[in-house]
């Protein structure tokens, strides 16, 4: 497309645009509103609709806006009687096979058939014929359908090809007989596909979990950030009588453009859970008794500094948390003498600490991820780990970017890539071998493993390719964060950056993941990014080193954590453990000695620190439920209790300038201060367990939503091994195995699956069972049950 | 002159003789008071009185929580919450009317696409506890079931006009 600037005639408005978009695009821009169905400004023009019949001088025939670029000197007419009756026309047909069923209907109010038909359509209708009737399909516990209102728009089919990447809904038979639909019998089960509900503009795709529960005038709306993944996608929440009702995204072009996930979507269902937590909670002779707030205040303030030392004192913190509460725990607990403070508690390797003193980030900003020319990803399904990412990361490589992957498991992708899948014993080995190729010496942290390894055509292949472009990433996921060698990855992946010119990128996991870091709730950073003085324990070592007390923020034990039955056992055995939480799970239960209940996502005004390193700022618009406060309100009156200084705040905006002023200077750097010498931790030659943490196992909150837990993505207590390991293993034919990790052992259903690398089972963690094993990359034995 | 014609006028009391006239003739004429509560004044089938929630023949209740009932009514006097019934359809589970708050404009039969809510003839009606104010759906279903043949003989005769 060139730049050049035409001139239009818009019903008499002279208006300049750019040569060659479409005339629909002008007008757009302009504010001059044409109807349309089929457009969508972030979909293929399929001119399939007729709405957006205008008339352009000379022409003797209407043209639909959005198929006609524009030209110079062309002149419009949109309101023309030619015009009007080409719009009236086509309005008159869209409505005869359009059932009236407005009043039944979920988008009655906000659609835009109604909305249309009302401003461009006859008053009464001429057709008193039969009306065509479509069965309606089951798509999934996510997407209600009532396919009768279908008006062969295909947004959601071009939706499915251009954005999700996976052609989950199609248009079979032609013309009276056409017909949408999943093309066989299936659900719909993309991670992004709450978004057709938005894209339908009329009632046949619509929201399952809010069916029929409100209207879409008595809701309130009202901006709020996203609480799950790293990016921080922009929401606009409906409300009505104090309750979400819904969420919609709000349109951020540098963010979620005009998307947001599943996750995001649905996952305001688990606030209504039925085990929030509503009053503060003590624990006496094992029985959970409500107190007052003064009361358990003064309790939780009073044993936190009976402990004494700060040392014996554990403080793990959820990455989901707002910046605020971070911030606020890790003043507390330093104030207290404890530098024991962590956030990054799926992380299972700690190594590099020692020599890091900056903010892990994403290493470049989101907008720039689309334009990648080669992105190599070490350890990450991000499409299951953040969605929206994954769908920058899906433009650059329709736009011809090269995506390479290194994994231990093979994952499903929406565009073109090359997947290298290895044991998890062998990853560092492998990725090795791509900076071998790509000519990093074997010195510094590595030197063994780069020394052995053998480059072959594909490390090759992917080493050429970094080098070769002109914006490269080497991005570890979150499965190469959870890796015992997590550290070694990292030394090899930030080699190999630097020997190919590309960025690194470190993915953060959660929504506040560098928020956490700049907060200082980390043990090796202090507020404002930069290193502590004395550093603390990690969460690892927090939990193979008990403590005596412990204080957890929004942390719930076992499903939470890297290692889950560790992180029980340290918990369980701790004398006093003191838990800020909005949920009451029985894990919670069987280790606290106070509960306060915190209020969460919608509840508490807060700040999220994204990916990129973007603050932003969210309300809180909903009363917290029952005798919940905000968790900073709740750290803040600790702090009074336990008799600190700087502990007088008014609101949470002061706890934000406070830090938002610590981190003035500070910046954000993948880099390692010296790489240190590693060895692996993980050996390549036992059986080993693989696990991811499934898409909606992340945290609390997403486990709570009923409608995600009913999808595929929500995961499975199985154990998942290759066919011929299960004969290996002497499993042919069984339906369950016996799993031991660490001592631990369950009862799991098989379940035999060829993406699974030979060498290793799968089994993911944050699951309800799961979680009682340990780590989710280690040593472990599968046998007959 | 004036003044002879007013001497004249109030020492044959004229005025009063008139007055008494029409009193006279009203004595003598059909009585148009009723001897309420015995009797009761004709109603009109566009009568604006309790509400009732009606149902289908088939004992099927006609209300499909819509909500436009309560999107117009101007005093929002009613209440609405819906989900979805086991059998898939679209219901109400709680329907209620404040009829303190009520003004009886009508809106809401006239905005109802299947004719579920309307008002009923029934004007005469108390409360002797608060919360009795509320009618909830239970109550309305009640309602619509006494007066159904009543309701659809009105709803008939103004079928023509609406």
């Amino acid at each position: 497309m060139t730049d050049k600037l035409v001139t239009i005639e818009v019903n008499g408005q002279e208006l300049q645009a750019e040569a060659g978009i479409m005339l629909i695009e002008a007008t757009d821009a302009a504010g001059i509103n044409i109807p349309r169905f089929c457009y969508h400004k972030k979909l293929s023009v399929s001119a399939n609709c007729r709405m957006c019949l205008v008339e352009v001088e000379k022409v003797p025939k209407p043209l639909p806006a959005c198929a006609t670029p524009v030209s110079d000197g062309m002149k419009v007419y949109t309101r023309s009687p030619k015009a009007l009756a080409a719009q009236k026309g086509t309005m008159e047909f869209l409505l005869i096979n359009h059932p009236l069923d407005c009043p039944i209907c979920d988008q009655g109010g906000e659609c835009e058939l109604q909305d249309v038909a009302i401003g461009y359509g006859r008053d009464v209708s001429r057709y008193s014929e039969g009306k065509r009737v479509v069965a309606d399909k089951n798509i999934g516990p996510l997407i209600a359908t009532d396919m009768t209102r279908c008006i062969h728009c295909t947004r959601c089919v071009r939706f499915g090809e251009e954005i999700a990447g996976i052609r989950e809904m199609g248009a079979t038979g032609r013309g009276e007989h056409m017909v949408i639909g999943t093309y066989i019998e299936k659900s719909v089960d993309s991670e992004l596909s709450g978004n057709i509900i938005d894209l339908c503009p009329v009632g046949a795709l619509t929201s399952k979990p809010f069916r029929f529960n409100a209207r879409a005038w008595e809701l309130t709306q009202v901006e709020a950030i996203a609480p799950h993944d790293s990016l921080g996608s922009n929401l606009n929440l409906h409300l009505r009588d104090n309750k979400v009702m819904r969420v919609h995204p709000k349109d951020n072009e540098s963010i979620n453009e005009t998307w947001i996930s599943d996750r995001d979507r649905f996952s305001y269902e688990g606030l209504y859970s039925s085990d929030r937590l509503t009053s503060p909670m003590v624990k006496k002779g094992g029985e959970w008794k409500e107190v007052s707030w003064e009361m358990a205040l003064e309790m939780a303030a009073a044993s936190l500094k009976e402990i004494g030392d700060g040392d014996q004192i554990g403080t793990l913190l959820a990455p989901t948390s707002t910046l605020e509460e971070l911030f606020l725990a890790q003043k507390l607990m330093r104030g207290l003498g404890c530098n024991n403070i962590d956030s990054r508690l799926r992380q299972g390797d700690f190594r590099m600490d020692a020599t890091q003193n900056s903010v892990h980030w994403l290493g470049s900003s989101l907008s720039d991820m689309d334009q990648m020319q080669t992105v190599f990803v070490v350890g990450g399904n991000i499409r299951k780990e953040q969605p929206i990412l994954a769908h920058r990361l899906r433009k650059a490589a329709v736009n011809g970017a090269k995506l390479h992957y290194l994994n231990p498991i093979q994952i499903d992708l929406n565009h073109r890539g090359d997947q290298d899948v290895c044991t998890p014993g062998e990853m560092a080995g492998r990725l090795a071998a791509v900076a071998k190729a790509a000519g990093v010496k074997a010195s510094g942290g590595g030197a063994s493993l780069l020394g052995a390894a053998k480059v072959d055509e594909s490390a090759k292949q992917t080493a050429a390719n970094l080098k070769a472009a002109d914006g490269a990433l080497v991005m570890l996921g979150a499965m190469a964060q959870a890796h015992p060698d997590y550290a070694l990855l990292h030394t090899l992946a930030a080699a190999l950056a630097e020997a190919t010119g590309a960025q690194l990128s470190i993915l953060p996991t959660s929504a506040n993941s560098v928020g956490a870091q700049l907060a200082g709730a980390v043990p090796h950073l202090q507020a404002g990014g930069t290193a502590a003085e004395r550093a603390g324990l990690d969460t690892l070592r927090m939990l193979k080193m008990p403590r005596k007390g412990y204080l957890l923020l929004g942390v719930e034990p076992g499903r939470d954590f890297w290692n889950g039955s560790l992180s029980m056992s340290a918990l369980q055995s701790a004398d006093m453990v003191v838990a800020i939480s909005a949920f009451r799970s029985p894990e919670l239960e069987a280790c606290a000695d106070i509960m306060l209940p915190m209020a969460i996502f919608t509840e508490t005004s807060g700040t999220y620190v994204n990916a990129e390193g973007r603050w932003q700022q969210s309300r809180g618009v909903v009363r917290p439920q029952g005798e919940s406060r905000p968790g900073w309100k709740i750290l803040r009156v600790l702090g009074n209790l336990t008799d600190q200084p700087g502990f007088d705040y008014i609101d949470s905006q002061q706890i934000h300038d406070e830090l938002h002023k610590l981190c003035e200077s500070s910046t954000l750097d993948n880099k390692q201060a010296e790489p240190q010498n590693l060895e692996p931790l993980l050996s390549a030659d036992v059986l080993l367990r693989g696990g991811d943490t499934p898409l909606y196992a992340c945290d609390p909150l997403v486990r709570r939503a009923t409608a995600l837990q009913q999808t595929q993505d929500a995961g499975s207590d199985t154990i998942r091994l290759h066919p011929q390991e299960a004969a290996r293993l002497g499993l042919d034919g069984s339906d369950t195995a016996l799993v031991k990790q660490n001592g631990n052992q369950i009862d799991l259903p098989l379940q035999l699956d060829e993406r699974i690398p030979q060498g290793c089972v799968w089994i993911s963690t944050g699951l309800a069972r799961t979680s009682t094993l340990g780590q989710p990359f280690g040593e472990v034995t599968v046998e007959k049950a | 002159m004036n003044v002879f014609k007013n001497y004249f006028k109030s020492l044959f009391l004229l005025e009063l003789f008139r007055g008494l006239s029409v009193t006279g003739r009203y004595l003598f004429r059909k009585k148009f008071t009723i001897m309420y509560p015995e009797e009761k004044a004709p109603v009109s089938p566009r009568f604006r009185g309790l509400h009732a929630l009606r149902r289908y023949p088939n004992g099927e209740e006609r209300c499909i929580a819509c909500k436009l009932c309560e999107a117009t009514c101007p005093a929002l006097a009613i209440t609405i919450e819906a989900e979805p019934r086991e059998d898939g359809s679209r219901r109400t589970t709680r329907y209620d009317i404040d009829l303190f708050k009520c003004i009886y404009c009508g809106y809401c039969q006239e905005a109802c696409p299947v004719d579920a809510i309307v008002e009923t003839r029934i004007y005469e009606y108390h409360f002797e506890n608060r919360g009795e104010n509320i009618m909830t759906k239970e109550k309305l279903l009640a309602v619509g079931d006494k007066c159904e043949a009543q309701l659809a003989a009105d709803i008939e005769a103004q079928a023509k006009v609406r």
